[in-house]
């Protein structure tokens, strides 16, 4: 078993920053990191939310000003779809997914003092900050920001005439390629910690579901951007240098961006998936106190996940004009991605068996990305399956299934870690009155705004236009359009609630005891919030595995992963 | 809930792409069923009470594994079905096309779509050529041949009606082919982002009975070869 060196662990010693300027800018602990990956992602959530309601505002009463906004129109409207679906994953989910859950968490469920690379750390996030002020900034450029779509296919994207987006596109690139260089160092970061920092007792058999899922996604990431850089360089050379890589006129070809975008795309989504299933995975033990089911099994499925994913890419591409014969194999490797996915809803589901389930806040949220999920799986077969692509590609069905998959990613499994690891990482207890009401009305909202997408989208809606009453076949189905932006609304209002409790909670929250769910995982040994350094004079030594929850026989219903005298003090 | 909302379909192929939804429609369908029924029944009668604690089951042994591996099996098995079945009418959709004597040539540019006839010599191209911008006629119960090409962006040719799409990639001719098999008049929207006028680009399918589209044709030619055929 490998850990940190004595020596490595002394230089980098529980030495507080302090200052401003040490705590909060130049901050290299890992918890202070996590903090500002999550206030950006908020930030961020706020912003491409902003954009979002911008865009049903339209769609539900098209060229009417909206208030708080302006005017939108068409050409605006391109601008929001694209710039909402960039922020939303890239400057949202990944920070919050990966850039907080991962860097608050790794360092305290491995049993280590702070990432491996805690200044490299450091860097990752600010670089991140860099590409969030790019894409704000490209707002402001003569032309605009970009209005390529969030796939930025050329060649729309090749050449500033197409769009009348000049500079605006130029930097979403540049976004792009600082925000893939903020990650891929924190990748590096990430599974070089993993590898090499686990607490002494802490085989990869032992690992808590939620790492191994960073280590996953951490993976996934580098292994698949790497073509995208290159497509992202090569499309920034079509618009600036005059190449024609994408560029039938000058010999190019189009496909070729498809092919490169989709390679990393599909990688992509499960990068931000799969650390939200592990927060859920996380959960769902310690509200129904029983260990997980199948934790071999969940693994193995999350590996066969990834590798999967590479093979797949082109179900995005059925009907993009590629050799029709490509459709079947890509079928069949899509249909076969269900099975892995399906087995971790089933060991998820089959965890609730016998189990004794509290209703708690992040146990809610679990659920609900357990049912979000399940039901964003079962469309994605209408696309996965090549003929009924034909019709519903490009449609309305293909914006509320993704929505259904990465919302239940970001908004339920995001919540769900929030709610859950808000005590350790803050100190205090978020109100659950405002809690119960932040859930009860983002599910409900939720599922207004966006189930009625399927039926309209079926009826023929395309996306990314900006107004649904130039369509015949769409006008009588306008009034789906109204429900769900006025469900927006709602869901809009559920946030602020949510905003209110976070802040207030983090001033005069009750305080939070060391480990307020009676978890067994190593960083509930650690007082709330941990200290710098994490754990005081000893690293923590590992006994067991992450969830030995009922275990017959002891004297309590949970055995922390830790054991000797630091353990007894977990105690709640 | 999902399949009442398709609009009518009047093409022949559109069927059995009707057909393929249906099924993925109902076998889903069951699953949401199963999977959400067991979950709302474990939430129910699970939920913590005191005095029965819970059970300490680990998944690690094949016999409580099969529990999700048989599940799983059967997920394989459906997935499989719906790509067998499925393979048959993408092939009849994308790969294969019937004889056709009809052929016309769509070209995709910002904000329109431009539809071509051959006129009476069957080729592109020459004097005899028609083109109308936004319209497209078709005769009712024929296969009718289609080129599909882009001038400046990606476009996507879509026929809700006619359960066809099919993306447009400039620097290419794609083809692809229709049979209509109901007279009158369905929309054709671009179904690809591409630019300031994507919505609203759109055109107008106008299929026509046989005798009609006859009349139509020698209108049009002022001849009484129909277009596409050879002379
Ligand atoms: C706050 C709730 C949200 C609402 C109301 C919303 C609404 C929308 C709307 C109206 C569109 C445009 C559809 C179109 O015209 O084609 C869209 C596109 C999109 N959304 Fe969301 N969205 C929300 C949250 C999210 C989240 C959390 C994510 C991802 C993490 C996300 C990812 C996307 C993506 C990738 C697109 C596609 C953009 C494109 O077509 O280029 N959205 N969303
Ligand atoms: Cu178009």
């Amino acid at each position: 078993m490998s850990h940190a060196s004595p020596t490595v662990t002394a230089v980098r010693g529980p030495h507080e920053a302090t200052g401003f300027f040490r705590t909060y800018l130049y901050a290299t602990d890992h918890k202070m990191i996590a903090r500002q990956y999550l206030l950006l992602g908020l930030i961020m959530a706020v912003v491409g939310g902003y954009l979002s309601y911008a865009m049903r505002w339209q769609l539900a009463w098209p060229d009417t000003e909206v208030p708080g906004f302006g005017f939108v129109g068409p050409e605006t409207y391109n601008v929001l779809v694209t710039n909402h679906g960039t922020i939303m994953v890239f400057f949202v989910a990944m920070p919050i997914l990966l850039g907080s859950f991962g860097n608050f968490l790794i360092p305290l469920m491995i049993g280590a003092r702070d990432m491996a690379f805690p200044r490299l750390n450091a860097l990752s996030f600010w670089l991140l900050a860099l590409g969030s002020a790019v894409v704000l900034v490209s707002f402001l450029v003569p032309g605009g920001a970009a209005s390529a779509g969030w796939t930025g296919y050329p060649p729309l994207s090749a050449k500033a005439e197409y769009t009348g987006v000049d500079w605006g596109l130029t930097l979403w690139l540049l976004a792009h390629a600082i925000e893939f260089a903020a990650f891929l160092l924190g990748g590096v970061n990430f599974l070089t910690t993993i590898v090499t920092m686990r607490a002494p007792g802490l085989g990869f058999g032992r690992l808590p579901l939620i790492i191994w899922q960073q280590a996953t996604a951490a993976i996934l990431f580098l292994l698949s951007v790497g073509p995208l850089i290159a497509g992202a360089i090569m499309l920034l050379m079509d618009r600036i240098v005059g190449t024609g890589f994408f560029l039938p006129e000058r010999g190019g070809e189009p496909l070729l961006w498809q092919h490169l975008f989709w390679f990393f795309g599909h990688p992509e989504v499960y990068v931000v998936l799969l650390p939200a299933l592990g927060a859920v995975l996380e959960i769902f033990p310690v509200f129904s106190r029983k260990p997980i089911f199948g934790y071999t099994l969940v693994v193995w499925a999350t590996i066969v996940a990834g590798a999967l994913s590479f093979i797949v890419w082109a179900h995005h591409m059925f009907v993009s004009g590629m050799d029709p014969r490509l459709a079947m194999p890509f079928s069949i490797t899509t249909i076969l991605i269900s099975v892995p996915f399906a087995l971790a809803v089933f060991a998820m589901i089959a965890s609730l068996y016998r189990g004794s389930i509290a209703f708690e806040l992040p146990m809610l949220w679990a659920l609900a990305f357990l049912a979000m999920f399940t039901t964003g799986g079962l469309t994605g077969i209408f696309l996965g399956s090549a003929p009924s692509d034909i019709y519903l590609n490009g449609t309305y069905f293909v914006v509320a299934h993704f929505h259904y998959t990465l919302i239940s990613a970001v908004i339920f499994g995001g919540y769900a870690g929030i709610y859950y690891w808000f005590p350790k990482m803050f100190g205090r207890m978020l109100g659950t009155r405002l809690g119960q009401l932040h859930f009860w009305s983002t599910l409900v909202s939720f599922n207004v705004v966006f189930f009625p997408l399927h039926w309209i989208g079926i009826a023929g809606m395309v996306r990314r236009i900006a107004n649904p009453l130039q369509y015949d076949m769409i006008a009588p189905h306008q009034w789906i359009n109204v429900v769900s932006t006025v469900a927006l609304f709602g869901l809009v209002a559920s946030q602020l609630v949510f905003f209110v409790n976070f802040f207030v909670s983090q001033l005069r929250g009750r305080p939070a005891p060391a480990n307020p769910w009676e978890a067994t995982t190593l960083e509930w040994t650690t007082p709330s919030p941990p200290p710098h350094g994490n754990w005081g004079e000893a690293l923590p030594v590992v006994g067991r595995g992450p969830y030995e929850y009922s275990v017959p026989g002891a004297t309590r219903d949970w055995l922390p992963q830790r054991t000797g005298a630091a353990a007894a003090e977990a105690r709640p | 809930m999902f399949l009442s909302w398709l609009p009518e379909n009047v093409s022949t192929f559109g069927r059995d792409i009707d057909g393929i939804i249906a099924l993925i429609y109902y076998i889903t369908l069951a699953w949401f069923i199963a999977t959400m029924g067991t979950f709302a029944v474990f939430l129910v009668r699970y939920r913590r009470r005191a005095g029965r604690p819970a059970g300490y089951i680990k998944g690690d042994r094949w016999r409580e594994v099969a529990w999700v591996l048989l599940p799983c099996l059967l997920v394989l098995v459906l997935d499989l079905w719906i790509d067998f079945k499925g393979a048959r009418v993408w092939a009849k959709v994308k790969i294969e096309s019937p004889a056709s004597d009809v052929h016309i040539r769509v070209t995709g540019k910002q904000f329109n779509w431009v539809v071509t006839y051959p006129g009476p010599d069957g080729r592109f191209d020459t004097a005899d050529d028609k083109t109308f911008l936004d319209e497209m006629h078709v005769p009712a119960g024929k296969p009718v041949r289609l080129t599909l090409e882009a001038k400046d962006v990606i476009h996507s040719f879509f026929l809700p009606n006619l359960r066809l799409k099919q993306d447009i990639l400039p620097g290419r001719s794609i083809p692809a082919w229709l049979d209509a098999m109901k007279p009158g008049q369905y929309e054709l929207p671009c179904a690809h982002l591409c630019g300031v006028g994507h919505s609203g680009m759109k055109a107008t399918l106008i299929v026509h009975e046989a005798t009609d589209w006859d009349a139509w044709v020698g209108e049009q030619w002022s001849g009484s070869a129909r277009p596409g055929e050879k002379t």
